[in-house]
């Protein structure tokens, strides 16, 4: 336990970049998973198919190839990113957006397509229709398989260990090889701490299910 | 038709024979060497008796233990491995060598998988614990590779201020943050990864081992060494913790081929290709 005291501060920076990976990369998947959607549903055909192809691109790539492209194949084409983690949030929203994007799909999908025709038989735009018809009772269906994503990126975070960026896992493999012997301890330690925030994100999974449950 | 095939047959197998003859004498003393030669109940003796021997070595590591597509390793460490076994009067054909990567090193001696490991194992206090060292046989140290072009890196002095890629959780790492924390670290998780973004300039410099950037720098020729070395790697020759008549065994043949011309002639065939040739290390024993 002493092994956890005495290595706070430098457990704590490492925690600390994992979490706000999670925070930006969840938050702008989130934001371009939302968008990806709405052009999956979209009434034109070349857009659901623009938004098709990367969703089954980003959903079927591994996350460590995504880094492998991001960060040593772009620069041979003269795109040079920043080392380190505004990269790694890039990669993670790429990565992560196409499966906020299917979830929402899915949500979207339950609501009956009466919904869609009526809001369009009243008047109401594509746009219109999905913001206040559609999305509203899809996104009381999606929120458990979105706290899932997140929790997924969470843990995803964890790959930018090997690109540049002294999150978590990174930590746990310096203060492995400063303390010999101890790596086991050190590593279970730091499975600890992802639970720190991927429980409290389940358990606000269950309680925000409960609230927006509502009877078909 | 028979009486020619059974003549051919035998040329061949006269042959097989002679060549193996001058094979075993090139051994340098090593191809007549019985179990009696050595102290009942050593290990010399059971490995002599056995006539066989499983050697741990690194199966991806250039110059020092790389296997090729023929399976077979090579390699300063490889070659270390086999004198050490024609000492005991066993042939390169009858060594079992088993891959032993860096974190399973103290294990595989432990549980008796290996008898002894050759493979870039540096010796320190913590290990000795677990292992016993003869050697070492080289003594490694930590160093830059830059660009070419850099002419603001000539030495770890000049390292303040300026990107360092290494690897995430290695010796060179802690290192590097323990010595000289006014460089920044930059960790990837291999020393290959660190290539491209040298090239790109996200980086100013690699540091590990001067055998691995000397294995870099001889493949690219846009890559060059630069500064003495800042750490020795003693690397070691690992056995049973406690097995002492080995482990002065091994020594003592490590002397004898710093002496007649064998361990040069084992360097400038796989490291020494690259690497200047150094003058042998003095043995510890410890």
């Amino acid at each position: 336990m002493d092994l956890f005291f005495d290595n706070a501060p430098t457990l704590w920076s490492g925690f600390r970049v994992t979490l706000q990976l999670t925070a930006v990369s969840g938050l702008l998947a989130l934001a371009l998973g939302l968008a990806l959607a709405a052009l999956r549903v979209a009434p034109l055909r070349p857009l659901r198919a623009v938004s098709m192809l990367y969703v089954e691109l980003m959903r079927n790539t591994p996350l460590t190839l995504v880094f492998f492209g991001m960060v040593l194949v772009a620069p041979q084409f003269g795109i040079i990113p920043p080392l380190g983690f505004w990269t790694a949030v890039l990669c993670l929203t790429l990565y992560t957006s196409a499966f906020v994007s299917e979830a929402l799909r899915s949500g979207i999908n339950s609501v009956g397509v009466g919904q869609a025709e009526a809001a369009r038989a009243i008047g109401l735009t594509f746009g219109q229709s999905l913001r206040l018809v559609i999305l509203p009772q899809a996104v009381r269906t999606v929120i458990p398989p979105l706290i899932n994503v997140i929790i997924a990126l969470a843990k995803n975070t964890s790959v930018a260990a090997g690109f540049a960026v002294v999150e978590l896992v990174a930590t746990g493999r310096r203060l492995g090889q400063a303390i010999p012997g101890e790596a086991v301890t050190i590593l279970g330690g730091i499975a600890l701490l992802y639970l720190v925030f991927t429980i409290p994100a389940g358990l606000l999974a269950t309680r925000l299910e409960k609230k927006v449950a509502f009877a078909r | 038709m028979r009486t020619r095939l059974a003549r051919v047959a035998a040329l061949g197998a006269a042959a097989m024979l002679a060549l193996g003859a001058c094979a075993s004498n090139n051994g340098g003393g090593g191809g007549d060497v019985e179990a009696g030669d050595f102290p009942e109940g050593s290990t010399m003796a059971k490995l002599a008796e056995a006539g066989t021997i499983t050697i741990g070595t690194k199966f991806d590591q250039p110059l020092f233990g790389l296997v090729g597509p023929d399976g077979v390793p090579e390699g300063f460490d490889v070659e270390i491995g086999k004198i050490i076994a024609s000492e005991l009067g066993i042939a390169e054909g009858d060594i079992k060598w088993e891959e032993t990567v860096s974190s399973v090193r103290e294990d595989a001696i432990a549980n008796g998988t290996v008898d002894i490991i050759v493979a870039t194992y540096t010796i320190n206090d913590t290990r000795k614990e677990k292992v016993s060292f003869a050697g070492p046989y080289y003594v490694a140290g930590q160093s830059l590779l830059t660009l070419k072009e850099n002419t603001d890196i000539q030495g770890v002095d000049d390292i303040a201020g300026k990107k360092i890629c290494t690897v995430s959780g290695s010796t060179p790492e802690q290192n590097l943050l323990e010595n000289y924390p006014d460089a920044e670290v930059v960790p990837f998780g291999a020393y290959s990864d660190c290539l491209e973004p040298l090239r790109n300039k996200q980086v100013d410099a690699i540091s590990t081992d001067n055998v691995i950037l000397a294995g870099f720098a001889a493949d690219n020729d846009d890559l060059e060494v630069r500064g003495e070395q800042f750490t020795d790697e003693p690397y070691g020759i690992g056995l049973a913790k406690d097995d002492t008549d080995f482990r002065n065994w091994i020594n003592d043949v490590l002397e004898e081929i710093y002496e007649d011309g064998r361990w040069v002639e084992a360097w400038e065939k796989t490291a020494g290709t690259v690497l200047p040739t150094p003058e042998p290390p003095a043995v510890d024993r410890y």
